[in-house]
């Protein structure tokens, strides 16, 4: 087992959260490793939004440890966070309204463009155009989209554009909140390979799934998240095989 | 031609008034985006705009006396106001982010008392005379009639600028995330954009915009320390008839006005304000977000 040697790639250590006085995460810990597939499971207000939407700098109050790559990022904001690698797919998929799907896949390597050491913009300029090209060529139902305004398709091919988005730049690790939310079934399982493929690729990927028996067959392993805390953690074979855990916590 | 007649008018007093309407809907114009754009992406309602035109005009005027080019100013005080806007946004108006929209307006009020007048104090009371440089006196004949020279220069220069204005919003990456960042400024964030750096540089761009309307207003009647008071207020007017962060419903708005403007001032000089505002709630009452506005638009 390689695990045993190797630092996890992102590390959440005793963290804490709060909206206004309402605390909602509170003690919360949990470890991804290169090259995995991670699900938090739980009910709903539960503090699994709230723990991706931390490990992206977006709760303002929070106590803790959230390690990436060695660098502990807690007190960094959002857009650093995506320059050490980090993607973030929100729940409510944040398609920009107004521009077409092509620009919403451009703002995703916009940044990153911009770190590169080529100092000429042309020549990005040109990487950004392969870019889109090969994602496009990932995700078909985009490809004869591009011009058109991004908020007019329908919510799955909406789904797909935000992931698309935050594969732009070819992340590390990419937070996914609830991708299947409100999505057909086809259009669900379509997607759910693509995460597999994903993996295939070499991207750690941190997942919050309602569909547990779908996280399950693509998970490595699973947290169950439960009042602001995870109350249980095992690889995603063993939580299959325990289906009175899975009532317990994962009943929605 | 002046046989011929609209109301009583004859039709070339009129198309000179078209034109007059036409160049001050111009600066109304350049004022409106600027204001427009500020609002459109940080929710700050810039009541100093106005100052930022006045001390515009004031830069461009008296860089005009020391070097006697226009063109020279027509640079100069864009740049200066620019300039003055990146300070007071990154030292004042940037702490006030994320407490309303209340606090920065107070702001920027208070900021226009100040900067009018510490230009009372620098160049008196009375304003300074101003007219329009040698190479652009004079009239024009364009068949109709006689049009100053000015004037035409001025639409044809506005025009110009916010042509490439919208090219830059339109077709730039920058534009794409000024775009991006009036929608959704979080999710720009999320893709690795440093959101307050292109809130700073808009800010600057709309104060840059003030004091470029600012000097090519100053030909056309001098410049005062209050002459910015009643542009704001018809800059305020464009924006909300063209639609809050909308640069098209802008430059629409902005031409209306001027055109109400300069027209109701033919028939009644003293009800141009009343005709203005008539204008603005006539648009309210049929379009409730502007002419061309949508919720938290821009483009």
């Amino acid at each position: 087992m390689t695990a045993v040697a190797s630092a996890p790639l992102l590390a959440v250590e005793n963290l804490r959260a709060w909206y206004g006085h309402s605390h909602i995460l509170q003690g919360l810990s949990l470890e991804v490793r290169a090259g995995e597939i991670v699900t938090l499971v739980g009910r709903n207000g539960a503090g699994k939004t709230t723990t991706l939407k931390s490990i992206m700098g977006l709760v303002p109050k929070r106590e803790g440890r959230v390690t990436f790559a060695g660098v502990d990022i807690l007190d960094r904001p959002p857009h650093e966070r995506f320059h050490q690698g980090l993607a973030y797919v929100p729940e409510e998929r944040r398609i920009v309204p107004g521009l077409t799907v092509e620009e919403n896949l451009r703002l995703g390597i916009l940044a990153a463009r911009g770190d590169r050491a080529t100092k000429g913009g042309r020549a990005s300029r040109h990487d950004e155009a392969r870019r889109i090209e090969a994602i496009a060529e990932t995700f078909p139902r985009l490809k004869q989209r591009l011009k058109q305004e991004a908020i007019t398709m329908s919510g799955g091919e909406q789904q797909m554009l935000a992931i698309a988005r935050a594969l732009m730049a070819a992340p590390v690790m990419v937070l996914l909140d609830e991708p299947s939310e409100g999505i057909m079934p086809i259009l669900v399982e379509e997607m759910f390979e693509q995460f597999v493929a994903m993996k295939r690729a070499g991207t750690t990927i941190l997942l919050v799934e309602q569909n547990v028996e779908l996280a399950l067959d693509i998970s490595d392993r699973v947290y169950i998240v439960d009042g602001g805390a995870v109350v249980y953690h095992a690889p995603a074979a063993e939580l299959r095989g325990d289906p009175e855990i899975q009532a317990r916590y994962c009943a929605v | 031609m002046t046989d011929l007649t609209i109301g009583g008018f004859p039709l070339d007093l009129l198309a000179l008034q078209l034109v007059t309407g036409v160049a001050l809907g111009a600066i109304y114009v350049l004022v409106g985006i600027g204001l427009s754009l500020i609002f459109g992406l940080m929710n700050v309602v810039n009541f100093a705009h106005g100052a930022f035109f006045m001390v515009g005009a004031y830069v461009g005027v008296f860089l005009y006396g020391y070097t006697g080019s226009f063109w020279l100013s027509l640079v100069a005080a864009p740049l200066a106001m620019g300039l003055l806007g990146l300070a007071v946004e990154r030292v004042l108006v940037r702490p006030l982010y994320g407490r309303g929209i209340d606090d920065p307006l107070l702001l920027t009020f208070g900021l226009s008392y100040v900067m009018v007048e510490s230009v009372r104090i620098a160049f008196g009371l009375t304003g300074l005379p101003f007219g329009a440089p040698p190479e652009l006196r004079g009239a024009v004949d364009l068949g109709i009639g006689y049009f100053p020279l000015y004037r035409l220069f001025l639409i044809a220069f506005s025009l110009t600028v916010v042509g490439a204005l919208w090219l830059f919003i339109e077709r730039t990456s920058f534009g794409l995330v000024i775009r991006a960042g009036a929608r959704d400024p979080q999710i720009v964030q999320v893709l690795g954009i440093e959101i307050s750096k292109v809130w700073l540089a808009v800010f600057g761009l709309g104060c840059a915009l003030a004091g470029l309307a600012g000097i090519l207003a100053a030909p056309l009647q001098g410049v005062t320390p209050e002459m910015g008071i009643p542009v704001l207020a018809e800059a305020f007017v464009v924006t909300v008839v063209g639609g809050m962060g909308s640069l098209a419903g802008a430059v629409l708005a902005g031409l209306l006005v001027g055109i109400v403007v300069a027209m109701t001032s033919l028939v009644a000089p003293d009800m141009t304000k009343m005709a203005i505002f008539a204008l603005m709630a006539l648009v309210l009452l049929v379009r409730p977000r502007g002419l061309l506005g949508r919720a938290g638009a821009l483009g």
